[in-house]
């Protein structure tokens, strides 16, 4: 692997209760790659994506983004930090408009908010930065449809636009394509590969396909383990996990 | 857009034009009668901030509406008008500050907590008033006379007449909306209303979040305490009830009768209510089931409340 590591986890580990939904995972993650975390349902990924952003506090073990530990941070804190999230479930603001959900992204990078006389549509540099936003995620010709009349595949694209109004380093998505048609997912896919470059990318996702498409590198994850980490290539061919989770569980693409 | 804008500025200006001639046309009685609408406007619309923008439907409002009356019972000197440019800042002073101590516990809490810690919150306020026999316990205490505006000790503005206090109520009821329509429409303004419909979501985009609710507690504290002043000062009376959970239900209904999340919607709530109160009152000493009956009615008919009247029509017409 080369550069330095934009996140780096060491044993960590979050238990519910007698369940530990993950377990001494140490991964790192690079800037300018898509990382994949895949695994069946319960593996703990999505558990693992919530001690990364600051949504669950870790049982043990440390996450460093820059070096600096941020396990057990506040998510806001966090965030500030340039950590962007989105979510399993469609997390937008139904009755704001597209340009309004931007503009609460865009704003968040103000130093602060207790700005209370001022209309907050006369701050043209965030209602800059949320234009761009739209346009990133396309959905500029949607600029002042409220969101809840977005069809599905639009309102994801809209979630990550308003994550990108904050202008965060590190994206971590949680299955950004669950439940799109092809052309949605195409379209979703395209915007992902084209953020790669200047993001870190943690994603992850249950459409094997895709993962191994667009991953750079990708982990498996099993009963709250990284069982495996390495290339799509090497991740394909690899017995322990064929054993573990390609062949039992869900379809895996054709070798 | 922008014609829309304008023509709720024009509707803005009218009423409050009409408003302001109301001295000059009606009797005292009505007067009076509109003081207090006014009054508990200023009131319903700080609730307004909390419930309809923060989302934060606190049940013991009332206890800075409250604090603030009491503040200016206590300021006040014993046989001598009290000065406005003192006493009103420096009740809603001790409004806000009460405000920012008590929600500094109760904005950790959502839901039917929060509902239960403010309620509360405002019932301990109101014990502390009601067994205090300095501030007059259950029997609650009379004002000397009303305040006057001082400079150097010399009175230039007495609020004795009911019309010219009428006045100034009016004054602080443009000014409080003012503030509170900027406050909606400010940065901040706009993550309250974040907050409201998914608080998790603004935590994610790097919000505080405790924070700005705090805030918007403590500044919904202070308009309530506004409204305390000023309805201490109409009564040149205080007692606990205005600190009671039946004033702070009473200011949740005006703002849901009227429309939430409006501003003006809590304005024409406290006109809906009082006036009903009165007609009411007049016709049957069973006023309170009317009143009760009226409200029902009203949430199952207009649930958008008064200010949902003009969409609900144009639906009906259209049908
Ligand atoms: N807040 C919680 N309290 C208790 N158990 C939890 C909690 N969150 C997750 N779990 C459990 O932890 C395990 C891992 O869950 P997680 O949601 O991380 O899995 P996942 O890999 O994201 O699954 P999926 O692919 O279905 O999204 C599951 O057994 C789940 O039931
Ligand atoms: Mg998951």
């Amino acid at each position: 692997m080369t550069g330095e590591p934009v996140i780096r986890t060491d044993g960590l580990t979050r238990r519910f209760g007698a369940l530990t939904a993950v377990d001494a995972v140490s991964l790192e993650f690079t800037a300018g790659r898509i990382h994949a975390v895949i695994g069946p349902n319960g593996a703990g990924k999505t558990t693992f994506l919530n001690l990364l952003s600051g949504n669950l506090r870790p049982t043990t073990g440390s996450v460093r983004l820059r070096g600096r530990e941020i396990a057990g941070a506040p998510v806001h804190a966090i965030a500030r930090l340039g950590v962007g999230r989105s979510y399993q479930r469609t997390n937008v603001f139904p009755e704001f408009t597209c340009f309004e959900n931007c503009r609460l992204g865009a704003q968040a990078r103000l130093s602060s908010s207790m700005r209370f006389f001022k209309p907050a549509d006369a701050y043209a540099g965030v209602n800059a930065d949320a234009e761009r936003a739209l346009s990133l995620c396309r959905l500029s010709h949607r600029r002042d449809d409220a969101a809840d009349v977005l069809s599905h595949g639009e309102r994801r694209q809209l979630e990550l636009g308003m994550m990108l109004a904050t202008s965060p380093s590190v994206l971590l998505l949680d299955e950004p394509l669950a439940g799109m048609g092809a052309a949605e997912a195409g379209l979703m896919l395209d915007l992902i590969k084209g953020l790669a470059s200047d993001h870190t990318i943690v994603l992850v996702e249950h459409d094997m396909d895709a993962v191994f498409s667009t991953a750079d590198v990708i982990t498996v994850m099993v009963g709250g383990r990284a069982l495996e980490t390495g290339t799509p290539a090497a991740i394909q061919v690899s017995p322990a996990v064929r054993e573990a989770y390609l062949g039992a569980a869900k379809g895996a693409p054709a070798p | 857009m922008k014609p829309r804008l304008d023509g709720r500025r024009a509707a803005l200006a009218a009423a409050l034009l009409a408003l302001a001639l109301v001295p000059a046309v009606a009797d005292e009685f009505y007067v009076v009668l509109f003081t207090k609408i006014l009054v508990l406007g200023i009131f319903a619309m700080s609730l307004d901030l909390l419930v309809g923008y923060t989302g934060l439907p606190s049940l013991g409002h009332a206890a800075y509406f409250g604090a603030a009356a009491y503040a200016a019972m206590v300021l006040a000197p014993e046989s001598a008008p009290a000065n406005l440019l003192l006493t009103l800042p420096a009740s809603v002073l001790v409004a806000a500050l009460l405000a920012l101590a008590t929600g500094a516990l109760a904005v950790r809490t959502a839901g039917m907590y929060f509902i239960m810690v403010t309620l509360a919150f405002g019932q301990m306020a109101y014990f502390a008033v009601h067994d205090s026999p300095y501030l007059g316990g259950s029997d609650g205490k009379l004002l000397f006379a009303r305040p006057v505006v001082a400079f150097g000790g010399a009175a230039i503005l007495d609020f004795a007449e009911p019309q010219v206090y009428y006045l100034l109520v009016l004054a602080c009821l443009a000014g409080s909306y003012g503030i509170l329509r900027a406050v909606v429409q400010s940065p901040f303004g706009r993550v309250i209303q974040g907050i409201r419909v998914n608080e998790a979501r603004m935590q994610a985009l790097g919000y505080a979040t405790y924070r700005y609710k705090l805030a918007s507690f403590a500044i919904g504290g202070a308009f309530a305490g506004l409204a305390g002043y000023l309805a201490a000062y109409q009564a040149e009376y205080v007692n606990p009830k205005l600190l009671g959970w039946q004033e702070s239900g009473l200011a949740l209904v005006m703002v849901i009768l009227g429309g939430v999340g409006t501003l003006h919607g809590a304005v024409l709530g406290s006109a809906a209510i009082v006036l009903l109160q009165e007609f009411f009152s007049e016709l049957t000493s069973h006023w309170m089931l009317l009143l009760g009956l009226f409200i029902v009615g009203s949430v199952i008919w207009l649930p958008h409340g008064i200010v949902g009247i003009r969409a609900w029509a144009r639906r009906a017409r259209t049908r």
